[in-house]
């Protein structure tokens, strides 16, 4: 349902843009009527807004936000990376079927063979001939605490990826920079992890039925109430999983008849439940107000489509911040959106909570808003808090109600007790409520953590995204070869990153992305700044096409020598008084 | 004109004469047929009727619609004293003995079958992990969540499955209906048991396959829908091909205490050529020699069945699910199982418990004999208990107690229900409702109560239990 309502709405959208110039003299009135006059127009998908403060009245604080623009050789490199991978991946699977290369995938039984396929051929061919190649750097079973600092089991693969063996080694103390441990709750000493000890000894860990039958114990009232007053809201409700918390939820709150608004980077959780829940769902450009804003009027104006009914209600979902975007919702614009147009706001604070606000308690925190003026308040516990689990705030109609009909307090176990327990200790730290100041110097140490290792990103030259205060920075990498060379390299120097691609990101958006932590020190950032800097990074000036021809045709480990991790090392370098040596980063009008 | 006029061919004499025509004509007429002429063009060129603009609202027009419009509010009002509005506060552990609103009862509700939720040695593996990793995993198994205990867990789980290989999920409730649409797609057909549970129903959604119901066990109904999708195939061999068809039931229905004919289902299996998926939160460590649910119960061999998921919330006593069958099946879930991939893995204090649960399991299988020996003596002393009819097998760890006659509507039904386990309640039985979403079911089960055994019941307990019970059924359902 998302993805054709999706491209319904691209496909109007092309006709909007098309004639846009045309529309907007010949009715320029009805800019009068909306809310936000923006000088851009709708821009081209992945054309990206740069630092522009909408409607800077209503924000407290500037608004910094860039995406720069992918240069146009770099995209062109890009897609000749995919292309050549494709065509190799064409051969390969060619050999494979005529027994000259080994095949190593999983077959069928033969029992079952004539079976209709359990899986199309072509659905697995990205995973077979581009995931494969790079898999090491994702799953890396790690063995200690995901605090600032990590044990990893050792593994190696003997057969290009396709099987993992565990050397029995350990590699220590790798910088964590992986981990949503935005507030440094990942321990396993001190007052989080006393109390969860307590806990564990008093209830045990399961529960053994739901909130609504006899699983509703006292911790997770204690919790409830915790939150709730923790978030400024009327009443709460916690649930065992982030993820259901959308995709159980949702459901509960809109149905047929009802219209999602989403944005188009929402988690998939959020997407499921707009699924599930039988709504109209329609996509908004990424943070794009002017987006918003038409398709609210449009919704209101025209009502369901073919019926011409009126919209039962329409629910705006969006989330805090992006994980992969590093982005932070436009929210003072979003809920005068909401209330200039009478719709219903869903906050998925997943990343945010915690992590952002003078106080922790996410982006309206960190607007100054009121968290009244927001109907779903929903986050998760699994980031900041070190827990597990989400939450779902807002009046007390609201959590009544779906203490009544969340999926999820029906049908699913409540939350373990002493992970319950985990929560509330963290929670009363970064409240204060402990009596120390433990939990405000967690939130200054993230938020300066945050700004040193974005400036520092940012003066070396490299292209990163989102907000200047969000503690998600997706450093651009470009090319599918970096992508493997770029995870494997950092772990080379001790120093565990998430490295991600396509699909998770646009094909020529692959990125590396670290988070940041109260619990980094500045000589771990140090150290991981000083890994990334270019003159560590690389020994090769730039890859080159013998280079890609060795890396994807005979797998990753032959290939694994550094290569530029720069996407545009080979452009233009210049050495500064320090030795460091910064790239100018050039834009595509410079360039052409 | 002229050049007609000077260079006439044979055949253009026509035109000329035309021509000659048009120069002798009076200027009014020659007026008036340019008028018809232009006329013509602009009927032509013009529409008929000004769909265009008639349509088109006015920013005025379209304001008001603006301000006109009033969303419904976002919940709907909820009275008071909805019962499961108040959900009854335990306090402390739900474990055997059980305080609820203040008052210990034995534990007649919580699916705790092999009592492993205050059991000493899983709180101490719990315990021991917790030191080691803290609680949570700060991130989804790909992006550093992947703890080497996960990976112990996903082994001995299938180990003790006796299956290639095994995935684990944070939570129950996902393992299911993320693995559904894993595989079954847009297109592809998933045959479906009336009595699916609510996680089953939510993967079919979001599978958005076409979804055929068969009657609740009833494999006549299925074949005969098996037979109709053949005769549908042969019409259609092209479509045929890439269609890919389940079958999608539970091992014990946990809304009606039955087992599935396994054995039955495998031969349709092969008969039919399409695949099983069998979800056993009820049986996985309650049915079968050792633990390992409907597939030992019947004999079924574990490689017939195409995928087997359970949650560890039940007799693990633990947090999570699993999926396990063959590495060809399975592995496919770590790229394409949403709650897999799209979630913060499982706290692994809470797989550390789950793995000391199976050792015990492994252990001791005579601990799923004595459960057995239970289920049967309580579903023999529930049996002929006024007004209340007992639903499921015998060696089912949760049945149901309907109402025999319906007192006229499903809400009186569920408040004399209730009654009857606050009457319970009172004199130290913890009992419960079964819950559903009205609404939302597909099949709504009718109301009941759920009653719950565990190895921890003593015979003394389960006396007490069934002659309270019965002296509630007989007071209240007169």
């Amino acid at each position: 349902m998302t993805e054709s309502s999706s491209n319904k709405l691209l496909n109007g959208d092309a006709c909007h843009r098309t004639s846009n110039g045309r529309k907007s003299s010949k009715n320029g009135f009805v800019k009068n009527h909306c809310l936000f006059q923006q000088p851009q127009k709708y821009r081209r998908p992945r054309e990206k807004n740069q630092n522009v403060t909408h409607n800077s009245n209503l924000y407290k604080k500037p608004f910094l936000e860039s995406f720069e623009e992918t240069p146009l050789l770099v995209a062109v490199l890009t897609y000749m990376g995919y292309g050549i991978l494709t065509i190799f991946g064409y051969l390969r699977d060619f050999l494979r079927h005529w027994n000259i290369e080994k095949c190593n995938v999983a077959r069928e039984r033969e029992e079952q063979r004539d079976f209709v396929p359990l899986y199309q051929d072509f659905e697995n061919f990205y995973t077979r001939n581009l995931y494969m190649r790079i898999r090491d750097n994702w799953n890396r079973p790690i063995c200690s605490v995901p605090g600032a600092k990590m044990d990893l089991v050792e593994r190696v693969s003997h057969d290009y990826n396709w099987t993992f063996e565990h050397t029995g080694k350990v590699v220590k103390n790798v910088i964590n920079m992986g981990s949503y441990n935005y507030l440094g709750f990942a321990e396993n000493t001190g007052a989080c992890a006393d109390a969860a000890i307590e806990s564990t000894q008093k209830y045990g860990v399961g529960v053994g039925s739901t909130r609504c039958e006899i699983g509703n114990l006292d911790i997770h009232v204690e919790l409830e109430s915790l939150v709730a007053r923790f978030l400024g809201v009327e009443s709460s409700m916690a649930f065992g999983m982030g993820f259901a918390t959308n995709s159980m939820n949702i459901p509960a709150l809109t149905g047929k008849g009802c219209l999602i608004l989403s944005d188009e980077l929402n988690h998939a959780s959020l997407v499921l439940g707009a699924r599930l829940s039988g709504s109209t769902i329609r996509v908004f450009k990424h943070n794009n107000m002017q987006s918003l804003e038409k398709l609210l009027r449009d919704a209101i104006v025209h009502g369901q489509p073919r019926t011409h009914r009126p919209w039962k209600k329409i629910l705006i979902v969006v989330e805090g911040i992006y994980s992969m975007e590093g982005s932070l919702v436009r929210l003072p614009e979003v809920i005068a959106l909401k209330k200039r147009y009478k719709a219903y706001l869903y906050l998925d604070e997943a990343h945010s909570i915690g992590a952002m606000g003078p106080n922790g308690k996410g982006v309206v925190d960190y607007f100054g808003l009121d968290p009244k003026d927001v109907d779903i308040m929903m986050g998760t516990f699994t980031k900041s808090f070190g827990a597990a689990g989400g939450y779902i705030g807002g009046k007390k109609e609201l959590i009544d109600y779906l203490r009544r009909h969340s999926h999820s307090a029906l049908y699913a176990t409540s939350i373990s007790p002493p992970v319950a327990q985990q929560i509330i200790t963290s929670m009363k730290i970064i409240m204060g409520e402990d009596g120390t100041t433990l939990g405000a110097d967690r939130l200054r140490q993230l938020s300066e953590n945050t700004t040193y290792f974005r400036r520092k990103l940012r003066d070396m030259g490299f292209i990163i995204y989102g907000n200047d205060d969000s503690p998600v920075v997706p450093m651009m990498l470009y090319m599918p070869a970096k992508i493997g060379a770029f995870g494997r390299e950092m772990l080379k120097r001790n120093i565990g990153t998430v490295v991600v691609g396509f699909p998770a990101t646009p094909i020529i958006e692959s990125r590396a992305r670290f988070c940041i932590s109260a619990a980094h020190t500045r000589e771990m950032l140090h150290t991981a700044l000083e890994a990334i800097s270019p003159p560590n990074s690389l020994s090769l000036p730039h890859v080159t096409f013998s280079h890609l021809i060795v890396f994807f045709f005979f797998g990753p480990s032959l290939s694994s020598e550094p290569v530029s991790l720069h996407p545009l090392r080979h452009l233009s370098s210049t050495t500064d008084s320090r030795g460091i040596t910064r790239t100018k980063v050039f834009h595509r009008s410079t360039l052409f | 004109g002229r050049l007609l006029v000077r260079c006439p061919a044979p055949g253009q004499w026509v035109l000329v004469e035309m021509v000659q025509a048009f120069y002798e004509a009076p200027a009014y007429h020659l007026i008036l047929e340019g008028i018809l002429i232009l006329w013509i063009i602009r009927l032509l060129f013009s529409k008929t009727y000004k769909l265009h603009e008639t349509y088109k609202l006015t920013e005025k027009e379209k304001e008001d619609l603006i301000e006109e419009w009033q969303p419904e509010p976002l919940v709907p009002p909820v009275s008071k004293d909805h019962p499961s509005l108040n959900y009854d506060v335990v306090t402390g552990p739900p474990s055997h003995k059980i305080i609820i609103n203040g008052k210990e009862c034995i534990n007649f509700a919580s699916f705790n079958f092999l009592g492993l939720l205050d059991n000493e040695r899983v709180k101490e593996k719990a315990l021991v992990s917790l030191k080691k990793y803290g609680v949570g995993t700060c991130g989804p198994r790909g992006f550093y969540g992947t703890f080497d205990v996960h990976l112990e867990l996903e082994s001995r789980l299938a180990k003790f499955m006796k299956t290639e290989e095994a995935i684990i999920y944070s939570y129950g409730f996902a393992t299911i209906a993320s693995a559904i649409p894993a595989y079954s797609k847009r297109g592809d057909i998933i045959f479906v048991d009336e009595a699916a549970c609510f996680s089953i129903q939510k993967g079919l959604q979001a599978s958005r396959s076409f979804i055929k119901y068969f009657k609740h066990n009833d494999m006549e109904d299925l074949e005969r829908l098996l037979k109709e999708q053949e005769l549908e195939d042969q019409k259609n061999p092209r479509k045929a091909r890439v269609t890919r068809k389940f079958i999608v039931v539970e091992g014990l229905y946990i809304n009606t205490a039955d087992i599935c004919p396994l054995p039955e289902l495998v031969k349709l299996k092969y008969k039919y050529k399409v695949r099983i998926f069998l979800e056993e939160s009820m049986s996985f460590g309650v049915l079968g020699e050792h633990g390992r649910g409907v597939t030992e119960h019947f004999g079924v061999n574990m490689d017939d069945i195409d995928l087997i998921s359970a949650n560890m919330e039940n007799a693990v006593a633990s947090i999570g699910g699993f999926c396990c069958g063959r590495s060809f099946v399975i592995d496919h879930q770590r790229l394409s199982g949403q709650g897999y991939c799209f979630s913060a893995s499982l706290p692994p204090m809470l797989a550390a418990a789950a793995i000391e649960a199976l050792n015990i399991m492994e252990e001791d299988p005579d601990i799923f004999t004595v459960l057995r020996e239970k289920c049967k003596h309580v579903y023999k002393a529930l049996q002929g208990t006024p007004g209340l009819k007992l639903v499921g097998v015998p060696f089912a760890p949760a049945l149901h107690l309907q109402m025999e006659r319906s007192s006229g509507s499903r809400d009186s039904d569920l408040h004399l229900l209730r009654s009857v386990v606050d009457y319970c309640l009172e004199r130290q039985v913890a009992l419960t409702l079964a819950r559903y979403l009205e609404k939302e079911e597909r099949f709504l089960p009718p109301p009941s109560i759920r009653v719950v055994v565990t190895i921890e019941q003593t015979e003394e307990n389960i006396q007490k239990a069934v002659s309270c019970i019965k002296a509630a059924a007989s007071t209240l359902l007169k």
